[in-house]
Formats: structure tokens, sequence, C-alpha cells
């Protein structure tokens, strides 16, 4: 594959820089006759090489992951670079000239922004500020004296004569090159530092610093080159003033432009409310207009785009749709993963152009050693500094780590190609030079930085998952030091962010939030939320367990069973239809293995894929309707966690019977809840631990607000797990529709062997039973915004209680025993019934009685699809007022 | 600075606070200067109008429970070591506090004694344990007007059985202390200045 991409590479030999700006060419001379076939490959040319690059990086990368082994080992930057050294190789053999080296624009416009957005975007801005001192005393006073330490050693082994005198280099050009080598790069540090997993504070310290070094970088940079340029004899003493000056310019400045676009974006998105589809794109607009504004007035362009990300994301994530938000997460994900890996690459293929650079022993190992020795020194100086001041002291293992973890990378190389070579005679040893530092941090630093962590027993960052009580607690201390400080009469840290946040909740968020998205925000509510999706997730994931050990017992747990009162008989007088024809059915108390058969069958139905509903046509642009593409996938999801469920079922069913465990806690609340509906449908509240699964739900809270706007658009309901309630004129008309069309094409009309579950499956899809499944005790999941429409949903079930006429036979056809009597049921079919509604696939009947062999379901479940159809379908009776449950499972809210 | 020895004493007891809080002289110094401006009529003690006084608490949403904090067992008053006893709790925790001999009472400083501090500003009716309605009346405190009570509720139900381990409904000290055993309680309960 890489090699027929890159055959393919190495066709052009005309060869342009892959530059995406430049403009296509038209070749088109006008022809004599029509041509069958044309070949145009300079029409092409630029754009498809930056994909056929970005596809041969990606493609190295999946090579790279194939084995957990090479990359646990070796960290992806290097084995990208050392792919692009063989890439380089292969195409300097080919051409016979260097092509497609790493060029400073691609870098700075096209590279570099969407690393830094993401870094900025994602960075943890509490730990940030939290460490802001740290990160500022390295980034400013580190960069300066790495830079300055290690231009004037060079020049000092210079003018000990152990550099050769062919390098021709005078104290400032030694400084130049001293600022360009000295920035921690953050691409590289990124690169190392993800897959080190160091404990935050370290990270924070060592990746704050490369992303807030780049303005000390920037200014020295340009500073000494227009020093270099100038001519040191000209340079007046108003010049070095001014280089100062302009360091507090670029990064005040950068840092200025980077909050006002971060202000405008914050904005912008809190009137999106009905363009939803183009939030993503604002994100990655503005955040990219920052960028090149800062660029554009020579200001620090990294700076900006960090503090632009750092400061909207608070906003820009509450005013956003959910499905946004994963949007802008993955599309900042892999535009930056794509960046770093093309940078990585094209940074392996420069190095062999060998007509760039020249080497000179002395100059390398002196580079090498000096911002190793110094970059250590400066560390060790500072931190010894900051201790006097921090709370918790920076040790030793952490200054070693922060030493070694100084990884130069592409931005010193795109700045040491920048070099004019007229004014910097020394251009070419400095490239070198440049090169063996950047390979020999990335490669050498890189590949030991993680058994050196290890080593040294450096303290890792522990994940764990955030509980209400840590978040709570958090808050309670944050507010007991903001006090305290006020006590003391010491305005601190604690102080200063109590009053930001303050302000920011009274003037701030009510400006740049939507009313809605401000109303909801709140920390602690927001992790409640989150551990309630998380929970629904995991549930669905892992069959229940996890939902059990958070102290929600299960409600497919036994022990509940009451099963007299859940019996059929009793469920047969409430319900009020008489029609009972078979006697020996009435006083059976079904199992609950039984009830979890038709519990699950019915889930089933709500679940199953129906790949060939129609829907309404809708072709609007401003949203993606859920009808399309949406409700596809969420049927796929359905299936999934049907399947899971039921191989859950299969687990759990035999220990069913024996635990019995009281549950205490749970009864007071499912009665306000549940109770109501269970007393008049007596309705099994048993029913299994679908309870758990159809009710967990998690709507997104807005979603209240926006349905006032009673545009459908609005509604945000993908996240976590959600109930419509859909109108059943909705639901029953698709059900029309797919019943019409698909409903049994088999011939099999009577089922050959359905068990007694599987039989009463349309009655009770008949009472809108669903709603049983939902158990009251996970309304303390339900989110309180839902709870009314969740109580009257309830309500309205109770009004069900007493089913349709039309669906009363069909209750008869329970048989004492779930084998027992198939064949006298086919006669009570209701002969008005015209169709076959209860056509059981041979497969599935089977499914239903041996609950291990979930295994075979997804051919049954299209089996079982007509069916479905044809239940809603058969329910349909004019004046049903029932209210369709629809389960929706949706797992949007994973990310 | 100068003015040190003659501030520090003014101090009554110095040493035995010193002892008992862990403070250096500095900072009792400072936290003397602090407490007699706080002292609004120099009447050597402080009050609770005194603290409220001071704008930022009254924002605070546990501004009053911290208040309250430094007035053990219904007293209406609190003179300089009771002050500093309090604030004792946020001094850092420095290496040579770690190794002290175990006969000494815990240092006020300790993990523990900083969780005790932060458990009895729950903990109202002072029984030892954070009932549902105490997490809940913090909650309201904390949370604000933008979520609804039944949604508090919630939250406060969730909050509590997630601590709470042996199904009493009620969170005990060593379940508060277990659910944040994974937290750096040491440094986020800390203030810099208090050395």
């Amino acid at each position: 594959m890489l090699r027929a991409a890159l055959s393919l590479l190495a066709l052009p030999l005309a060869g342009a820089a892959e530059e995406p700006t430049q403009k296509p060419e038209s070749q088109g001379e006008p022809l004599p006759g029509l041509e069958l076939f044309r070949w145009q490959w300079h029409e092409v040319e630029a754009p498809y090489l930056v994909a056929l690059w970005i596809l041969v990086a990606s493609l190295a990368k999946i090579v790279f992951h194939l084995s957990r082994k090479v990359t646990s080992l070796v960290p992806e930057s290097c084995l990208l670079i050392l792919l692009g050294l063989v890439l380089g190789g292969i195409v300097l053999a080919v051409a016979k000239k260097a092509e497609y080296q790493l060029e400073p624009g691609t870098f700075f416009l096209f590279l570099l922004p969407p690393i830094v957005l993401d870094s900025g975007y994602f960075m943890p801005s509490r730990l940030f500020f939290d460490n802001l001192g740290a990160i500022l005393t390295y980034a400013v006073v580190g960069t300066l004296w790495n830079a300055f330490t290690t231009g004037a050693a060079l020049w000092g082994l210079q003018q000990a004569g152990l550099v050769a005198p062919r390098v021709q280099a005078g104290l400032l050009d030694f400084l130049l090159f001293g600022s360009l080598i000295s920035a921690v790069d953050p691409v590289a540090v990124l690169a190392v530092f993800e897959e080190v997993h160091v404990n935050e504070t370290l990270f924070i310290i060592v990746f704050g610093e490369s992303l807030l070094n780049d303005a000390v970088t920037v200014v020295l940079y340009k500073v000494c080159n227009s020093f270099v340029e100038m001519g040191s004899a000209n340079v007046q003493a108003t010049d070095y003033l001014k280089g100062v000056a302009s360091l507090f310019v670029v990064s005040l400045g950068g840092a200025a432009v980077g909050l006002v676009f971060a202000f405008l974006l914050a904005l912008t998105t809190r009137f999106t409310k009905r363009v939803r589809i183009i939030e993503p794109l604002l994100v990655f607009l503005l955040a990219y207009a920052a960028y090149l504004t800062a660029e554009m007035a020579s200001l620090s362009a990294i700076l900006a785009v960090t503090m632009c990300g750092l400061g909207c994301k608070k906003y820009v994530e509450a005013n956003i749709s959910h499905k946004s938000r994963t949007t802008v997460k993955y599309t900042m994900k892999t535009l930056a993963s794509c960046a770093e890996t093309v940078i990585f690459m094209l940074l392996g293929i420069s190095a062999v152009d060998s007509s760039k650079w020249a080497w000179d022993s002395g100059l390398v190992l002196g580079t090498l050693i000096f911002i190793l020795f110094f970059r250590a020194l400066g560390v060790v100086l500072q931190t010894w500094m900051l201790n006097q001041f921090r709370l918790v002291p920076l040790d030793k293992i952490d200054q070693v780590v922060m030493s070694y973890g100084g990884l130069r990378g592409a931005v010193a190389f795109a700045l040491v190609i920048l070099l004019d070579r007229t004014k910097v005679p020394a251009k070419d040893y400095f490239v070198a030079t440049t090169i063996v530092v950047v390979f020999f941090t990335v490669i050498v630093q890189g590949l030991t930085i993680k058994p050196l962590v290890k080593w040294l027993k450096v303290k890792r960052s522990e994940h764990h998952k955030p509980t209400l009580n840590q978040e709570l607690h958090e808050h309670t201390f944050d507010h007991i030091l903001a006090a305290v400080e006020d006590v003391v009469g010491h305005h601190g840290y604690h102080y200063w962010r109590d009053r930001w946040e303050q302000f920011d909740k009274k003037y701030l968020s009510q400006l740049l939030m939507r009313r809605s998205a401000y109303r909801i925000r709140d920390q602690i509510w927001d992790v409640y939320y989150r551990l309630n999706i998380r929970d629904a997730i995991s549930f669905v994931d892992q069959g229940g367990h996890v939902l059990s050990s958070t102290g929600l017992t299960l409600p497919s747990m036994p022990s509940r069973n009451s099963v007299a009162e859940t019996s059929v008989t009793n469920l047969l007088r409430e319900s009020g239809s008489g029609a009972c024809l078979d006697l020996q059915v009435i006083d059976t108390v079904r199992s609950g293995r039984d009830r979890e058969d038709a519990v699950m069958h019915h889930l089933l139905c709500g679940g199953l894929y129906k790949p060939r509903r129609r829907y309404k046509a809708s072709c609007s642009r401003h949203f993606i309707s859920e009808d399309a593409q949406e409700r596809q996938d969420k049927e796929v999801f359905q299936q999934n966690m049907k399947r899971r469920l039921e191989s859950f079922k299969s687990t759990k069913h035999n220990i069913c019977f024996t635990k019995s465990k009281p549950r205490p806690r749970k009864t007071g609340r499912r009665k306000d809840g549940v109770a109501n509906a269970e007393a008049t449908n007596g309705k099994p509240r048993d029913l299994g631990f679908q309870d758990t699964a159809a009710v967990i739900l998690t709507v997104e809270s807005e979603e209240e607000e926006e349905e006032s706007d009673s545009s459908e658009t609005e509604k945000e309901d993908d996240e976590g797990i959600i109930f419509v309630a859909r109108a059943t004129s909705e639901v029953l008309q698709e059900g029309k529709i797919s019943g019409s069309l698909e409903v049994c094409p088999s011939p099999r009309i009577i089922p050959p062997s359905p068990t007694c579950a599987e039989k009463e499956l349309p009655w009770k899809s008949g009472q809108g039973d669903l709603a049983v499944y939902v158990s009251s005790e996970t309304t303390k999941i339900v989110p309180v915004d839902m709870q009314t429409g969740w109580n009257q949903s309830m309500s309205s079930l109770e009004s069900l209680a007493s089913p349709p006429c039309n669906q009363a036979p069909t209750l008869t056809c329970l048989p004492p025993h779930p084998r027992g009597a198939e064949e006298p049921q086919a006669p009570l079919y209701p002969p008005s019934d015209p169709r076959p509604s209860f056509a059981f696939p041979p497969s599935l009947a089977k499914a239903g009685r041996s609950h291990s062999e979930s295994s075979a379901d997804l051919p049954q479940q299209q089996e079982l699809q007509p069916l479905m159809g044809h239940k809603d379908h058969t329910h349909l009776s004019p004046g049903t007022t029932n209210s369709h449950w629809c389960i929706q499972f949706n797992r949007g809210s994973r990310l | 600075m100068g003015s040190r020895s003659s501030h520090a004493a003014v101090i009554p007891n110095v040493d035995s606070i010193r002892r008992e809080t862990g403070f250096s002289q500095a900072s009792l110094v400072r936290l003397h200067h602090r407490f007699r401006a706080l002292d609004r009529n120099k009447k050597g003690y402080l009050s609770r109008m005194d603290l409220q006084q001071i704008g930022a608490l009254a924002v605070n949403p546990l501004g009053d429970r911290i208040i309250e904090s430094f007035f053990p067992n219904g007293s209406q008053r609190v003179d300089f070591p009771g002050f500093v006893r309090v604030l004792a709790h946020f001094r850092p925790v420095e290496d040579e506090d770690t190794d002290q001999d175990p006969k000494k009472p815990e240092p006020l400083n300790s993990r523990r004694n900083k969780l005790h501090y932060a458990f009895q500003l729950y903990d109202l009716d002072r029984d030892g344990k954070i009932s549902r309605h105490e997490m809940l009346q913090v909650l309201r405190l904390m949370v604000g007007v933008q979520v609804t009570e039944e949604q508090l509720e919630n939250i406060a139900d969730r909050t509590v059985q997630e601590a709470d381990e042996d199904g009493d409904g009620a969170v005990s000290f060593l379940e508060f202390t277990k659910s944040l055993e994974k937290m750096d309680v040491e440094q986020k309960m800390s203030i810099r200045i208090l050395k």
C-alpha cells in the first residue's frame, strides 16, 4: 500500500511542493477530436499530493499501531520521523533531488494551527491557571535563559576554536541560533508526553511552557534576525529597548487577539440555535481567524490560538449542541493528529536533503551538550526560585523530567529554514545542527523518557472516574479556601479565582451563553448528568453490572418478584377484558422467565432495525434531520444493545431465582412514580432487567426549554438514552407503511411453535406496557427537568389500563405452560384480524426459548421485523389514544 | 519587618500557640495583625459580627458556615488562639510534620483534620453524619438557583448514595474520607501563606 502510494508520488517529477493553496493550472490545449481518455495530472496535482501525503501518513499510523509492542516502546513521533527518513531517501533516489520538504509557509499556516488549537481548546483550564505562575516563569525566563546561554556558549566555543572556522558566525548569529533552538516545541512535547502519562502538574507545566514560550521565541527570533540583518554595528541602544518592548507587545498582543476572538466565537455560538450544523465550522473558522490575525500583525499566533481555545471553550461547549460538541472534538483531534503526523514525516524527509545542510561536528556536539546542560541548569534554578512560592514544591524527579522533556521540534526547524542565507552565512550549518538536535531530542529523548519516568518512579497520572462527592467537595474546598483567605485578609490566588468566578457567573456567562444553557450550567449538575449518561452507557455495554455497583440494584433481581400480584389473572381482571377463553390460563402464575421473555420480545420489537422504513423526506440544510440517518443509527444501536441485553439475560437468568435481596431504599420512590400505573394496569413490575435498561434516560436538559419553541429542530435529543414519548399517530403511521409493505413476506403464517411468552406479545404491546419497564426506581436517574413530563407520561399510561377490545382475544392465547398448547391457539386468533399478526418465525421461537442462543440474533431480528411493523398496525384501532413508547437508546454522549 | 519582635511580644502565649498550630512566628504576627484589624472595637475577641463584615464572605455560599466554624459549641466570641486554631487547618503540610513522634497529638493541618473541618461544615447537627437533608442544604447553597429543587434532591440522593457504604442513608466521616481518598486534600485544603 505504501509502496503503491509512493510510486504514485514519485511519478510527477515536476513535483511542485504540496502547497494546498496552489491553483491547479489548466492545461487545456484545444484538441482536434474527442478524446476517449485524457490524463490530467497537472490539474489535480497539488491537492492530490496533499491528500496522498496525508493518506500515507495515516496508513503509516495504522501500520505502527498494528503492533502494540512497538508503540508501547517507541513513541509515534520517532516512528514517523524514521518513516520520513526512509520515504525521503526513496524520493531522493527516484527523483534524484529532494522533494516534499517541510516548507515553513505550509508549516506555520496549515500544519501548526490545528495542533495548537487542539491543545488550547482541550487544555485543562483549571490546572493551567493553578500552575500559571510556574508555566509563565519557565516559558519566559526559561526560554530567554536558554537562548542567551546557548548562544553565548556556542560563541565561546567558536572563540575557543572548537568550531571549524568555515562556520562564519558572530555573536549575534549564535544568539539568533540560540533563540530558535532553545524553544521547547509544543508538537514534540505533546507527542511524547501524551504517551508517557506523567502526573498532571508536571504535564501541564512542560506542555504549558512549550505553548507559551512561542511568544518569546518569536520575539527573540525576530529581534535577533533583524539585528543580524542590520549588522551588529548599526544596532542602537534603543533597538534593544524596542526588542524588550516587543516582547510584551507580541505576547500580550497575541493573547489579546486570542481573547477577542474567543469572545466573538462564544457570542456567535450563542445565536446558532437554528443553524446547528455550522457550529463546528464556526469554532474552527474563528480560531483560525485568530491565528491568521495574530500572524498578520506579527504577534504570537500560537499564543493567540491557545488563548482563543482556552477562553472560548466553556461558553462554546455550553452553547453548541451535543452533536456539534462531538464533531468539534473529533474534527479537532483528527486535524491535529493529521498535522502532527505530517509534520514528523516531513521532518524526516527534509533531513535527507543534503544540499541544504553542512556538517560541523564541533557545532553539532556543542549545541547538543549546551541545550541539555543549560536546560537542566535553567530548570533547577527556576524551580528553586519557584519552590519558594509554591504550595506543592516541584521535587527533584520532577525537575529531571522537566529538563529531559525539553524536546525541540518542527518549529525550530521551520524557523531555521526561514533564515536568509545571504544575511546568515552559517545557515547551512545551523540547519544541520537543528536537524540533529530535533532528531536527537525526539528520537533519543523520546525513546528514553518513558523508561526514565518509570525508573524514577515519577508520579503517574491516575485516571479516576469523577464522582459527585469529589466534585461537590472540591467546590466546597474552593469556597472554604476563598473564605479563609478573606478571613486572613490575604488576597491570593483563591480570592481572585473566586472573584473571577463571580464575575463570570454574573456577567460573562449571561452575555455569552444562551439563556437555556446558562440556566442549567452548573458543574455539580454537569457531573451528575455525565454520571447518569455514563451509567446508562455502561449499563448497556456491560449488561447492567455497573449500575448495581453504583448502588442501584438491578431491577432484574428476583427479590422484588411479587409474583402474586403480577399474575395473569390479576392482569386480566384488572384490565377489564373478560374474554378469556382458555380457562387453564387464568390462574397460571407465569414464571419470571417467561415474563422476561415477553419483555425481551417487546424490547426487540421496539428496537428492531427497520431498514426499509420510510421517513418523511426532509431536506433542510440547517439541521440534520433525525429521521434519515439518525434513526437508522439508533436502530442499529438498539439492536446491539438488545443483543447485549439478551446475552446478559442468559447469564443473569440462572441466578435469578436464587438471589433474594431486600431493597429497602427503592420502594419509597417507586411508589410515587409508577405505583398508580402499576395498580391499575396490574402490570408486573418485576418484569425484568429491562426495567432499568429502558428507564435510565437522560435527556439534555435543554430539550425541555427548546421544546417550548415547538420547533423540532431545536431538540437536542441526542444524549444518553432517551425516551421519546411519541404520539401514536406518528408511530403508527410508520408502522402502517412498513406493516402493509413488508408484513410477513414469508409463507409462515401460523407459527410452528411459538412459546407462551411470545404469544402474549401483541397483548403486551397493545397496552403500551413498555411503560412498565420504566420502573419508578429509576426516576432518580431521570433528569429532573424531564420528570414532569415523565410523570405525565406515567399518568397517561394509567389511562391505558383497560386495553381496547380488539386486543382482548390475544390475551387468551396464554397457555398455562410455555410450550404447552401451541396448536389450540391457532383458532383463537381473532378471525377479524386480517393479518397474520402473530407469525413467529421458527428461529425466533427458538431464540425465545433458549436464552443462551443469543448469538444467532441478527437474522432473527430481521425476521422479526415485519412482525413488529405489523404489531403497531394491529393496535391502530381508531380512537385509541395510546401513546406509544418508543425507546431510543442513543449513545452519542459516550465521548 | 523590623517591628516583628515587638509585635510578637504583643501576642499572649505565643509559644504555646506556636506549638499547637505550627505556625511560624511571622505568620502568627501577620494573623495577629489581621485579628486586631477585624476586632473593630478592640475588645480582644471577635464576634460573629466582626467576621460578617468581611465583604467577600457575604458572597461566599459557605460564608456563614465558615464563620460559624470559628465559634465552636455556640460560643459568642473567639479569642486569638481560637482564631488561629481554625486557620491552622489550612497550613500546608510540610515534610517535618509527617515524621513527628506519634505521642504528640495529630497536627491540626493533617489530612484527617483538614477533612474533618470540611466535614463539620456539612454536618450541621453534629451527629457525625451527613444526612441527605444536610447534603441537600449544602447543595442548595452551592448550586444556586439554576437547578430546580427536584434536581437538587436527585443530586443529593445520588451523592449520599455514592459515598454511603453501610447503607444507613447518611455519610459518616469515615465514608466521607473514603469518598475523597483519591483527592489531594493536603494540597487542596492548604493556603501557601499560612506557613
